[in-house]
């Protein structure tokens, strides 16, 4: 662990090609996007409404969930359906920072315990719900407890060297598993209906403008984040040992690798990462509850990265984007062919595109360069 | 990572003292079946070290079963199997074995396909292989020099940066053999590692194994079908048949066996 190493990677081993592509989205996420929202006059036709930033910071939070799913699945080639179990529980972390903040501002004035606990008639907070009124502690557990679950259940898995498709379906089971522990009001997480009525988060209103643009903001740098630390892991050599387990797995133990561990570190991290983006979508749509947890849910994140192009980090954060971008245009316009889309989309993808739109993009470029 | 827990007392069938005293590669009556069908039967082999061995025998004879064995890929029905003396192989899975010293050559070439050349020996190199220590990796220019060495030796030399998917058949059994020699291993399995060789490579190949051998410092078993092959390596032969040893020594005490001639030869 020599000390040029760190930065040496990160600028020798990438061509200037990303360096670039990252400054521009810098720019048009951290400065056109709030001037645009900010400095024009709101009945100019450049204006960028309210509603829009909050749902670009969704969609922000959506690319580094897409970029978990393609660290986990794309290099490792662990296709787990249950990713959107670790982005729910760092969203639960998040909701019960807030709920612990509105204080004696809800419907029953109880300083001391959330509405639906006084609801409930509980007497007292449960003890898991201890440490909450912290921002750090709820900070710490939306990395944590994704990244804990992540651990125990991929070390039960991985040992046991269940792969492929039986991985997939435990992984649907344990997200089905949490969705219903969740939806019971005794769990203390507020059932049905989740946590919500959320009014600040560290002070800043939620409902003010302001707080929401900080909020997308934060939500790019995250994301930026996100894609440095797994543009590291990958580059690394541990990133070739990643792409060696998918592609021949035993082969690998041959040469003196346990793809138990390999596996669990992309894993867990992709879990913590996951949970983050979790964390910072729950304050921008304002409720967090179990459907969240729901398995299809989970199976629309490897949906995104299979669109982008897997294996490849750009082409999750892009399939997150295009997906969703096309989700809300056509909810809007019309609902009832949204599922169709999807599954067709899938289809199409899976047979047509195995490289997803990076991989169109890339085969374009190719055939460009042969006709010039 | 070995404790003494995997060093086992050994029966002793062969009467007093340690039978597997003086050997690199020690397998004692050891069986494998298949739902019912014998892979092994028994089978027993000493192997010394610095040792060349060639292995022989029809197709169905057990010998990559006995590799699989060796390498803890298949776990014996009974029998020991025991590497440097005393290390019970029985009881450990591919990669500590691996990390213990013993290194496997596939009969089918597995190289890594979405990897480049330099990448494959870089994974076989050895170093620490945990998470974070290959997380935090940075290769000196003492270990590139010895990537480089080894790609000349394979003659992939110009493919450096070639994927390995991309190298024909014979190439990916070079490259396999480079990332063995990358993990300076103490005993080296080869199946079959001239199969689908032309004339030329298989003379090369011939080469670089005894090159491997003359220094005294690892120990090969060679599993191959090519009897010009064997005889080219000049080394002690083993041949196997129906999971056992059928007969052993040079190749011309082999082919004037009648046993050996009625089972192989003779077909």
């Amino acid at each position: 662990m020599n000390a040029p190493s760190l930065s040496a990677r990160l600028l020798a081993a990438d061509d200037r090609r990303l360096w670039l592509g990252m400054a521009g989205c810098a720019i048009a996420f951290l400065v056109v996007v709030p001037m645009l929202n900010l400095a024009m006059p709101p009945d100019s036709a450049l204006h960028m409404p309210n509603y829009m930033v909050t749902l670009l910071g969704k969609y922000l939070c959506y690319a580094t969930l897409a970029l978990a799913m393609d660290l986990v699945w794309g290099y490792c080639g662990v296709l787990s359906l249950g990713h959107g179990a670790f982005f729910a529980l760092g969203g639960y972390a998040m909701g019960m920072f807030m709920m612990r903040s509105i204080g004696a501002r809800g419907v029953y004035g109880n300083a001391d315990l959330p509405d639906f606990m006084v609801f409930l008639n509980w007497k007292e907070l449960p003890w898991y719900w201890m440490g909450f009124d912290h921002f750090w502690f709820a900070a710490l557990m939306a990395l944590a407890v994704p990244g804990a679950l992540a651990f125990v259940f991929g070390w039960l898995a991985f040992r046991s060297r269940i792969t492929g498709v039986y991985l997939s379906i435990i992984t649907q089971a344990m997200t089905y598993a949490l969705m219903l522990a969740f939806f019971r009001n005794e769990m203390g997480f507020g059932g049905n209906n989740g946590l919500t009525d959320f009014k600040d988060i560290l002070g800043f209103p939620l409902a003010e403008p302001s707080t929401k643009l900080g909020l997308y903001m934060l939500s790019a740098l995250v994301l930026g984040l996100a894609f440095l630390v797994a543009r590291f892991v990958v580059t690394s050599k541990l990133g070739r040992i990643m792409m060696a387990v998918r592609d021949a797995e035993s082969r690998v133990r041959f040469l003196g690798y346990s793809p138990t561990w390999v596996k669990l570190f992309g894993f867990t991290l992709s879990a913590m990462l996951a949970g983050l983006a979790g964390a910072l979508y729950v304050p921008q749509v304002g409720i967090i509850n179990p459907s969240e947890f729901s398995p299809a849910n989970s199976i629309e994140i490897a949906i995104w990265v299979a669109v982008g192009g897997r294996g490849t980090l750009v082409g999750a954060v892009l399939g997150a984007f295009a997906v969703n971008g096309a989700k809300t245009w056509l909810t809007g316009a019309a609902p009832e062919l949204w599922l169709f889309l999807l599954g067709a989309l899938f289809i199409a993808v899976t047979l047509g595109l195995p490289k997803g739109l990076l991989g169109l993009w890339g085969q374009i470029r190719r055939k460009e360069k042969a006709h010039a | 990572m070995l404790d003494d827990k995997f060093e086992v007392q050994v029966d002793e069938p062969h009467g007093p003292g340690v039978p597997a005293a003086g050997s690199i590669l020690y397998l004692d009556g050891v069986s494998v079946s298949f739902d019912g069908f014998k892979a092994l039967n028994a089978l027993s082999l000493i192997l010394a070290p610095g040792e060349l061995r060639t292995i022989v025998g029809p197709n169905g004879a057990g010998k990559t079963t006995m590799m699989d064995v060796i390498t803890g890929k298949t776990r014996p029905d009974e029998g020991d199997v025991l590497f440097d003396e005393k290390v019970d192989l029985t009881r450990l899975d591919e990669s500590e074995i691996a990390n213990l010293g013993i290194g496997r050559k596939f009969q089918k070439p597995t190289v890594f396909e979405h990897l480049s050349v330099f990448e494959n020996l870089e994974l076989a190199l050895k170093a620490d292989r945990g998470a974070f220590a290959t997380l935090m990796f940075w290769l000196s220019g003492e270990q590139r020099d010895t990537i480089d060495a080894t790609m000349a030796r394979i003659g992939l030399a110009d493919k450096s940066r070639h994927l390995a998917g991309a190298l024909s058949h014979g190439q990916k059994q070079w490259l396999e053999i480079g990332m063995l020699l990358m993990q300076d291993q103490r005993l080296l399995l080869l199946d079959e590692p001239v199969a689908g060789m032309t004339d030329s490579e298989t003379e090369a190949t011939a080469q670089l194994i005894l090159d491997l051998a003359r220094d005294g410092s690892r120990s090969l078993v060679v599993v191959e079908h090519d009897m010009e092959f064997v005889r080219a390596l000049g080394a002690k032969v083993t041949v196997l048949h129906e999971g056992s040893v059928l007969a052993e020594g040079t190749l011309e005490t082999i082919q004037a066996d009648s046993k050996v001639i009625e089972v192989y030869l003779g077909r």
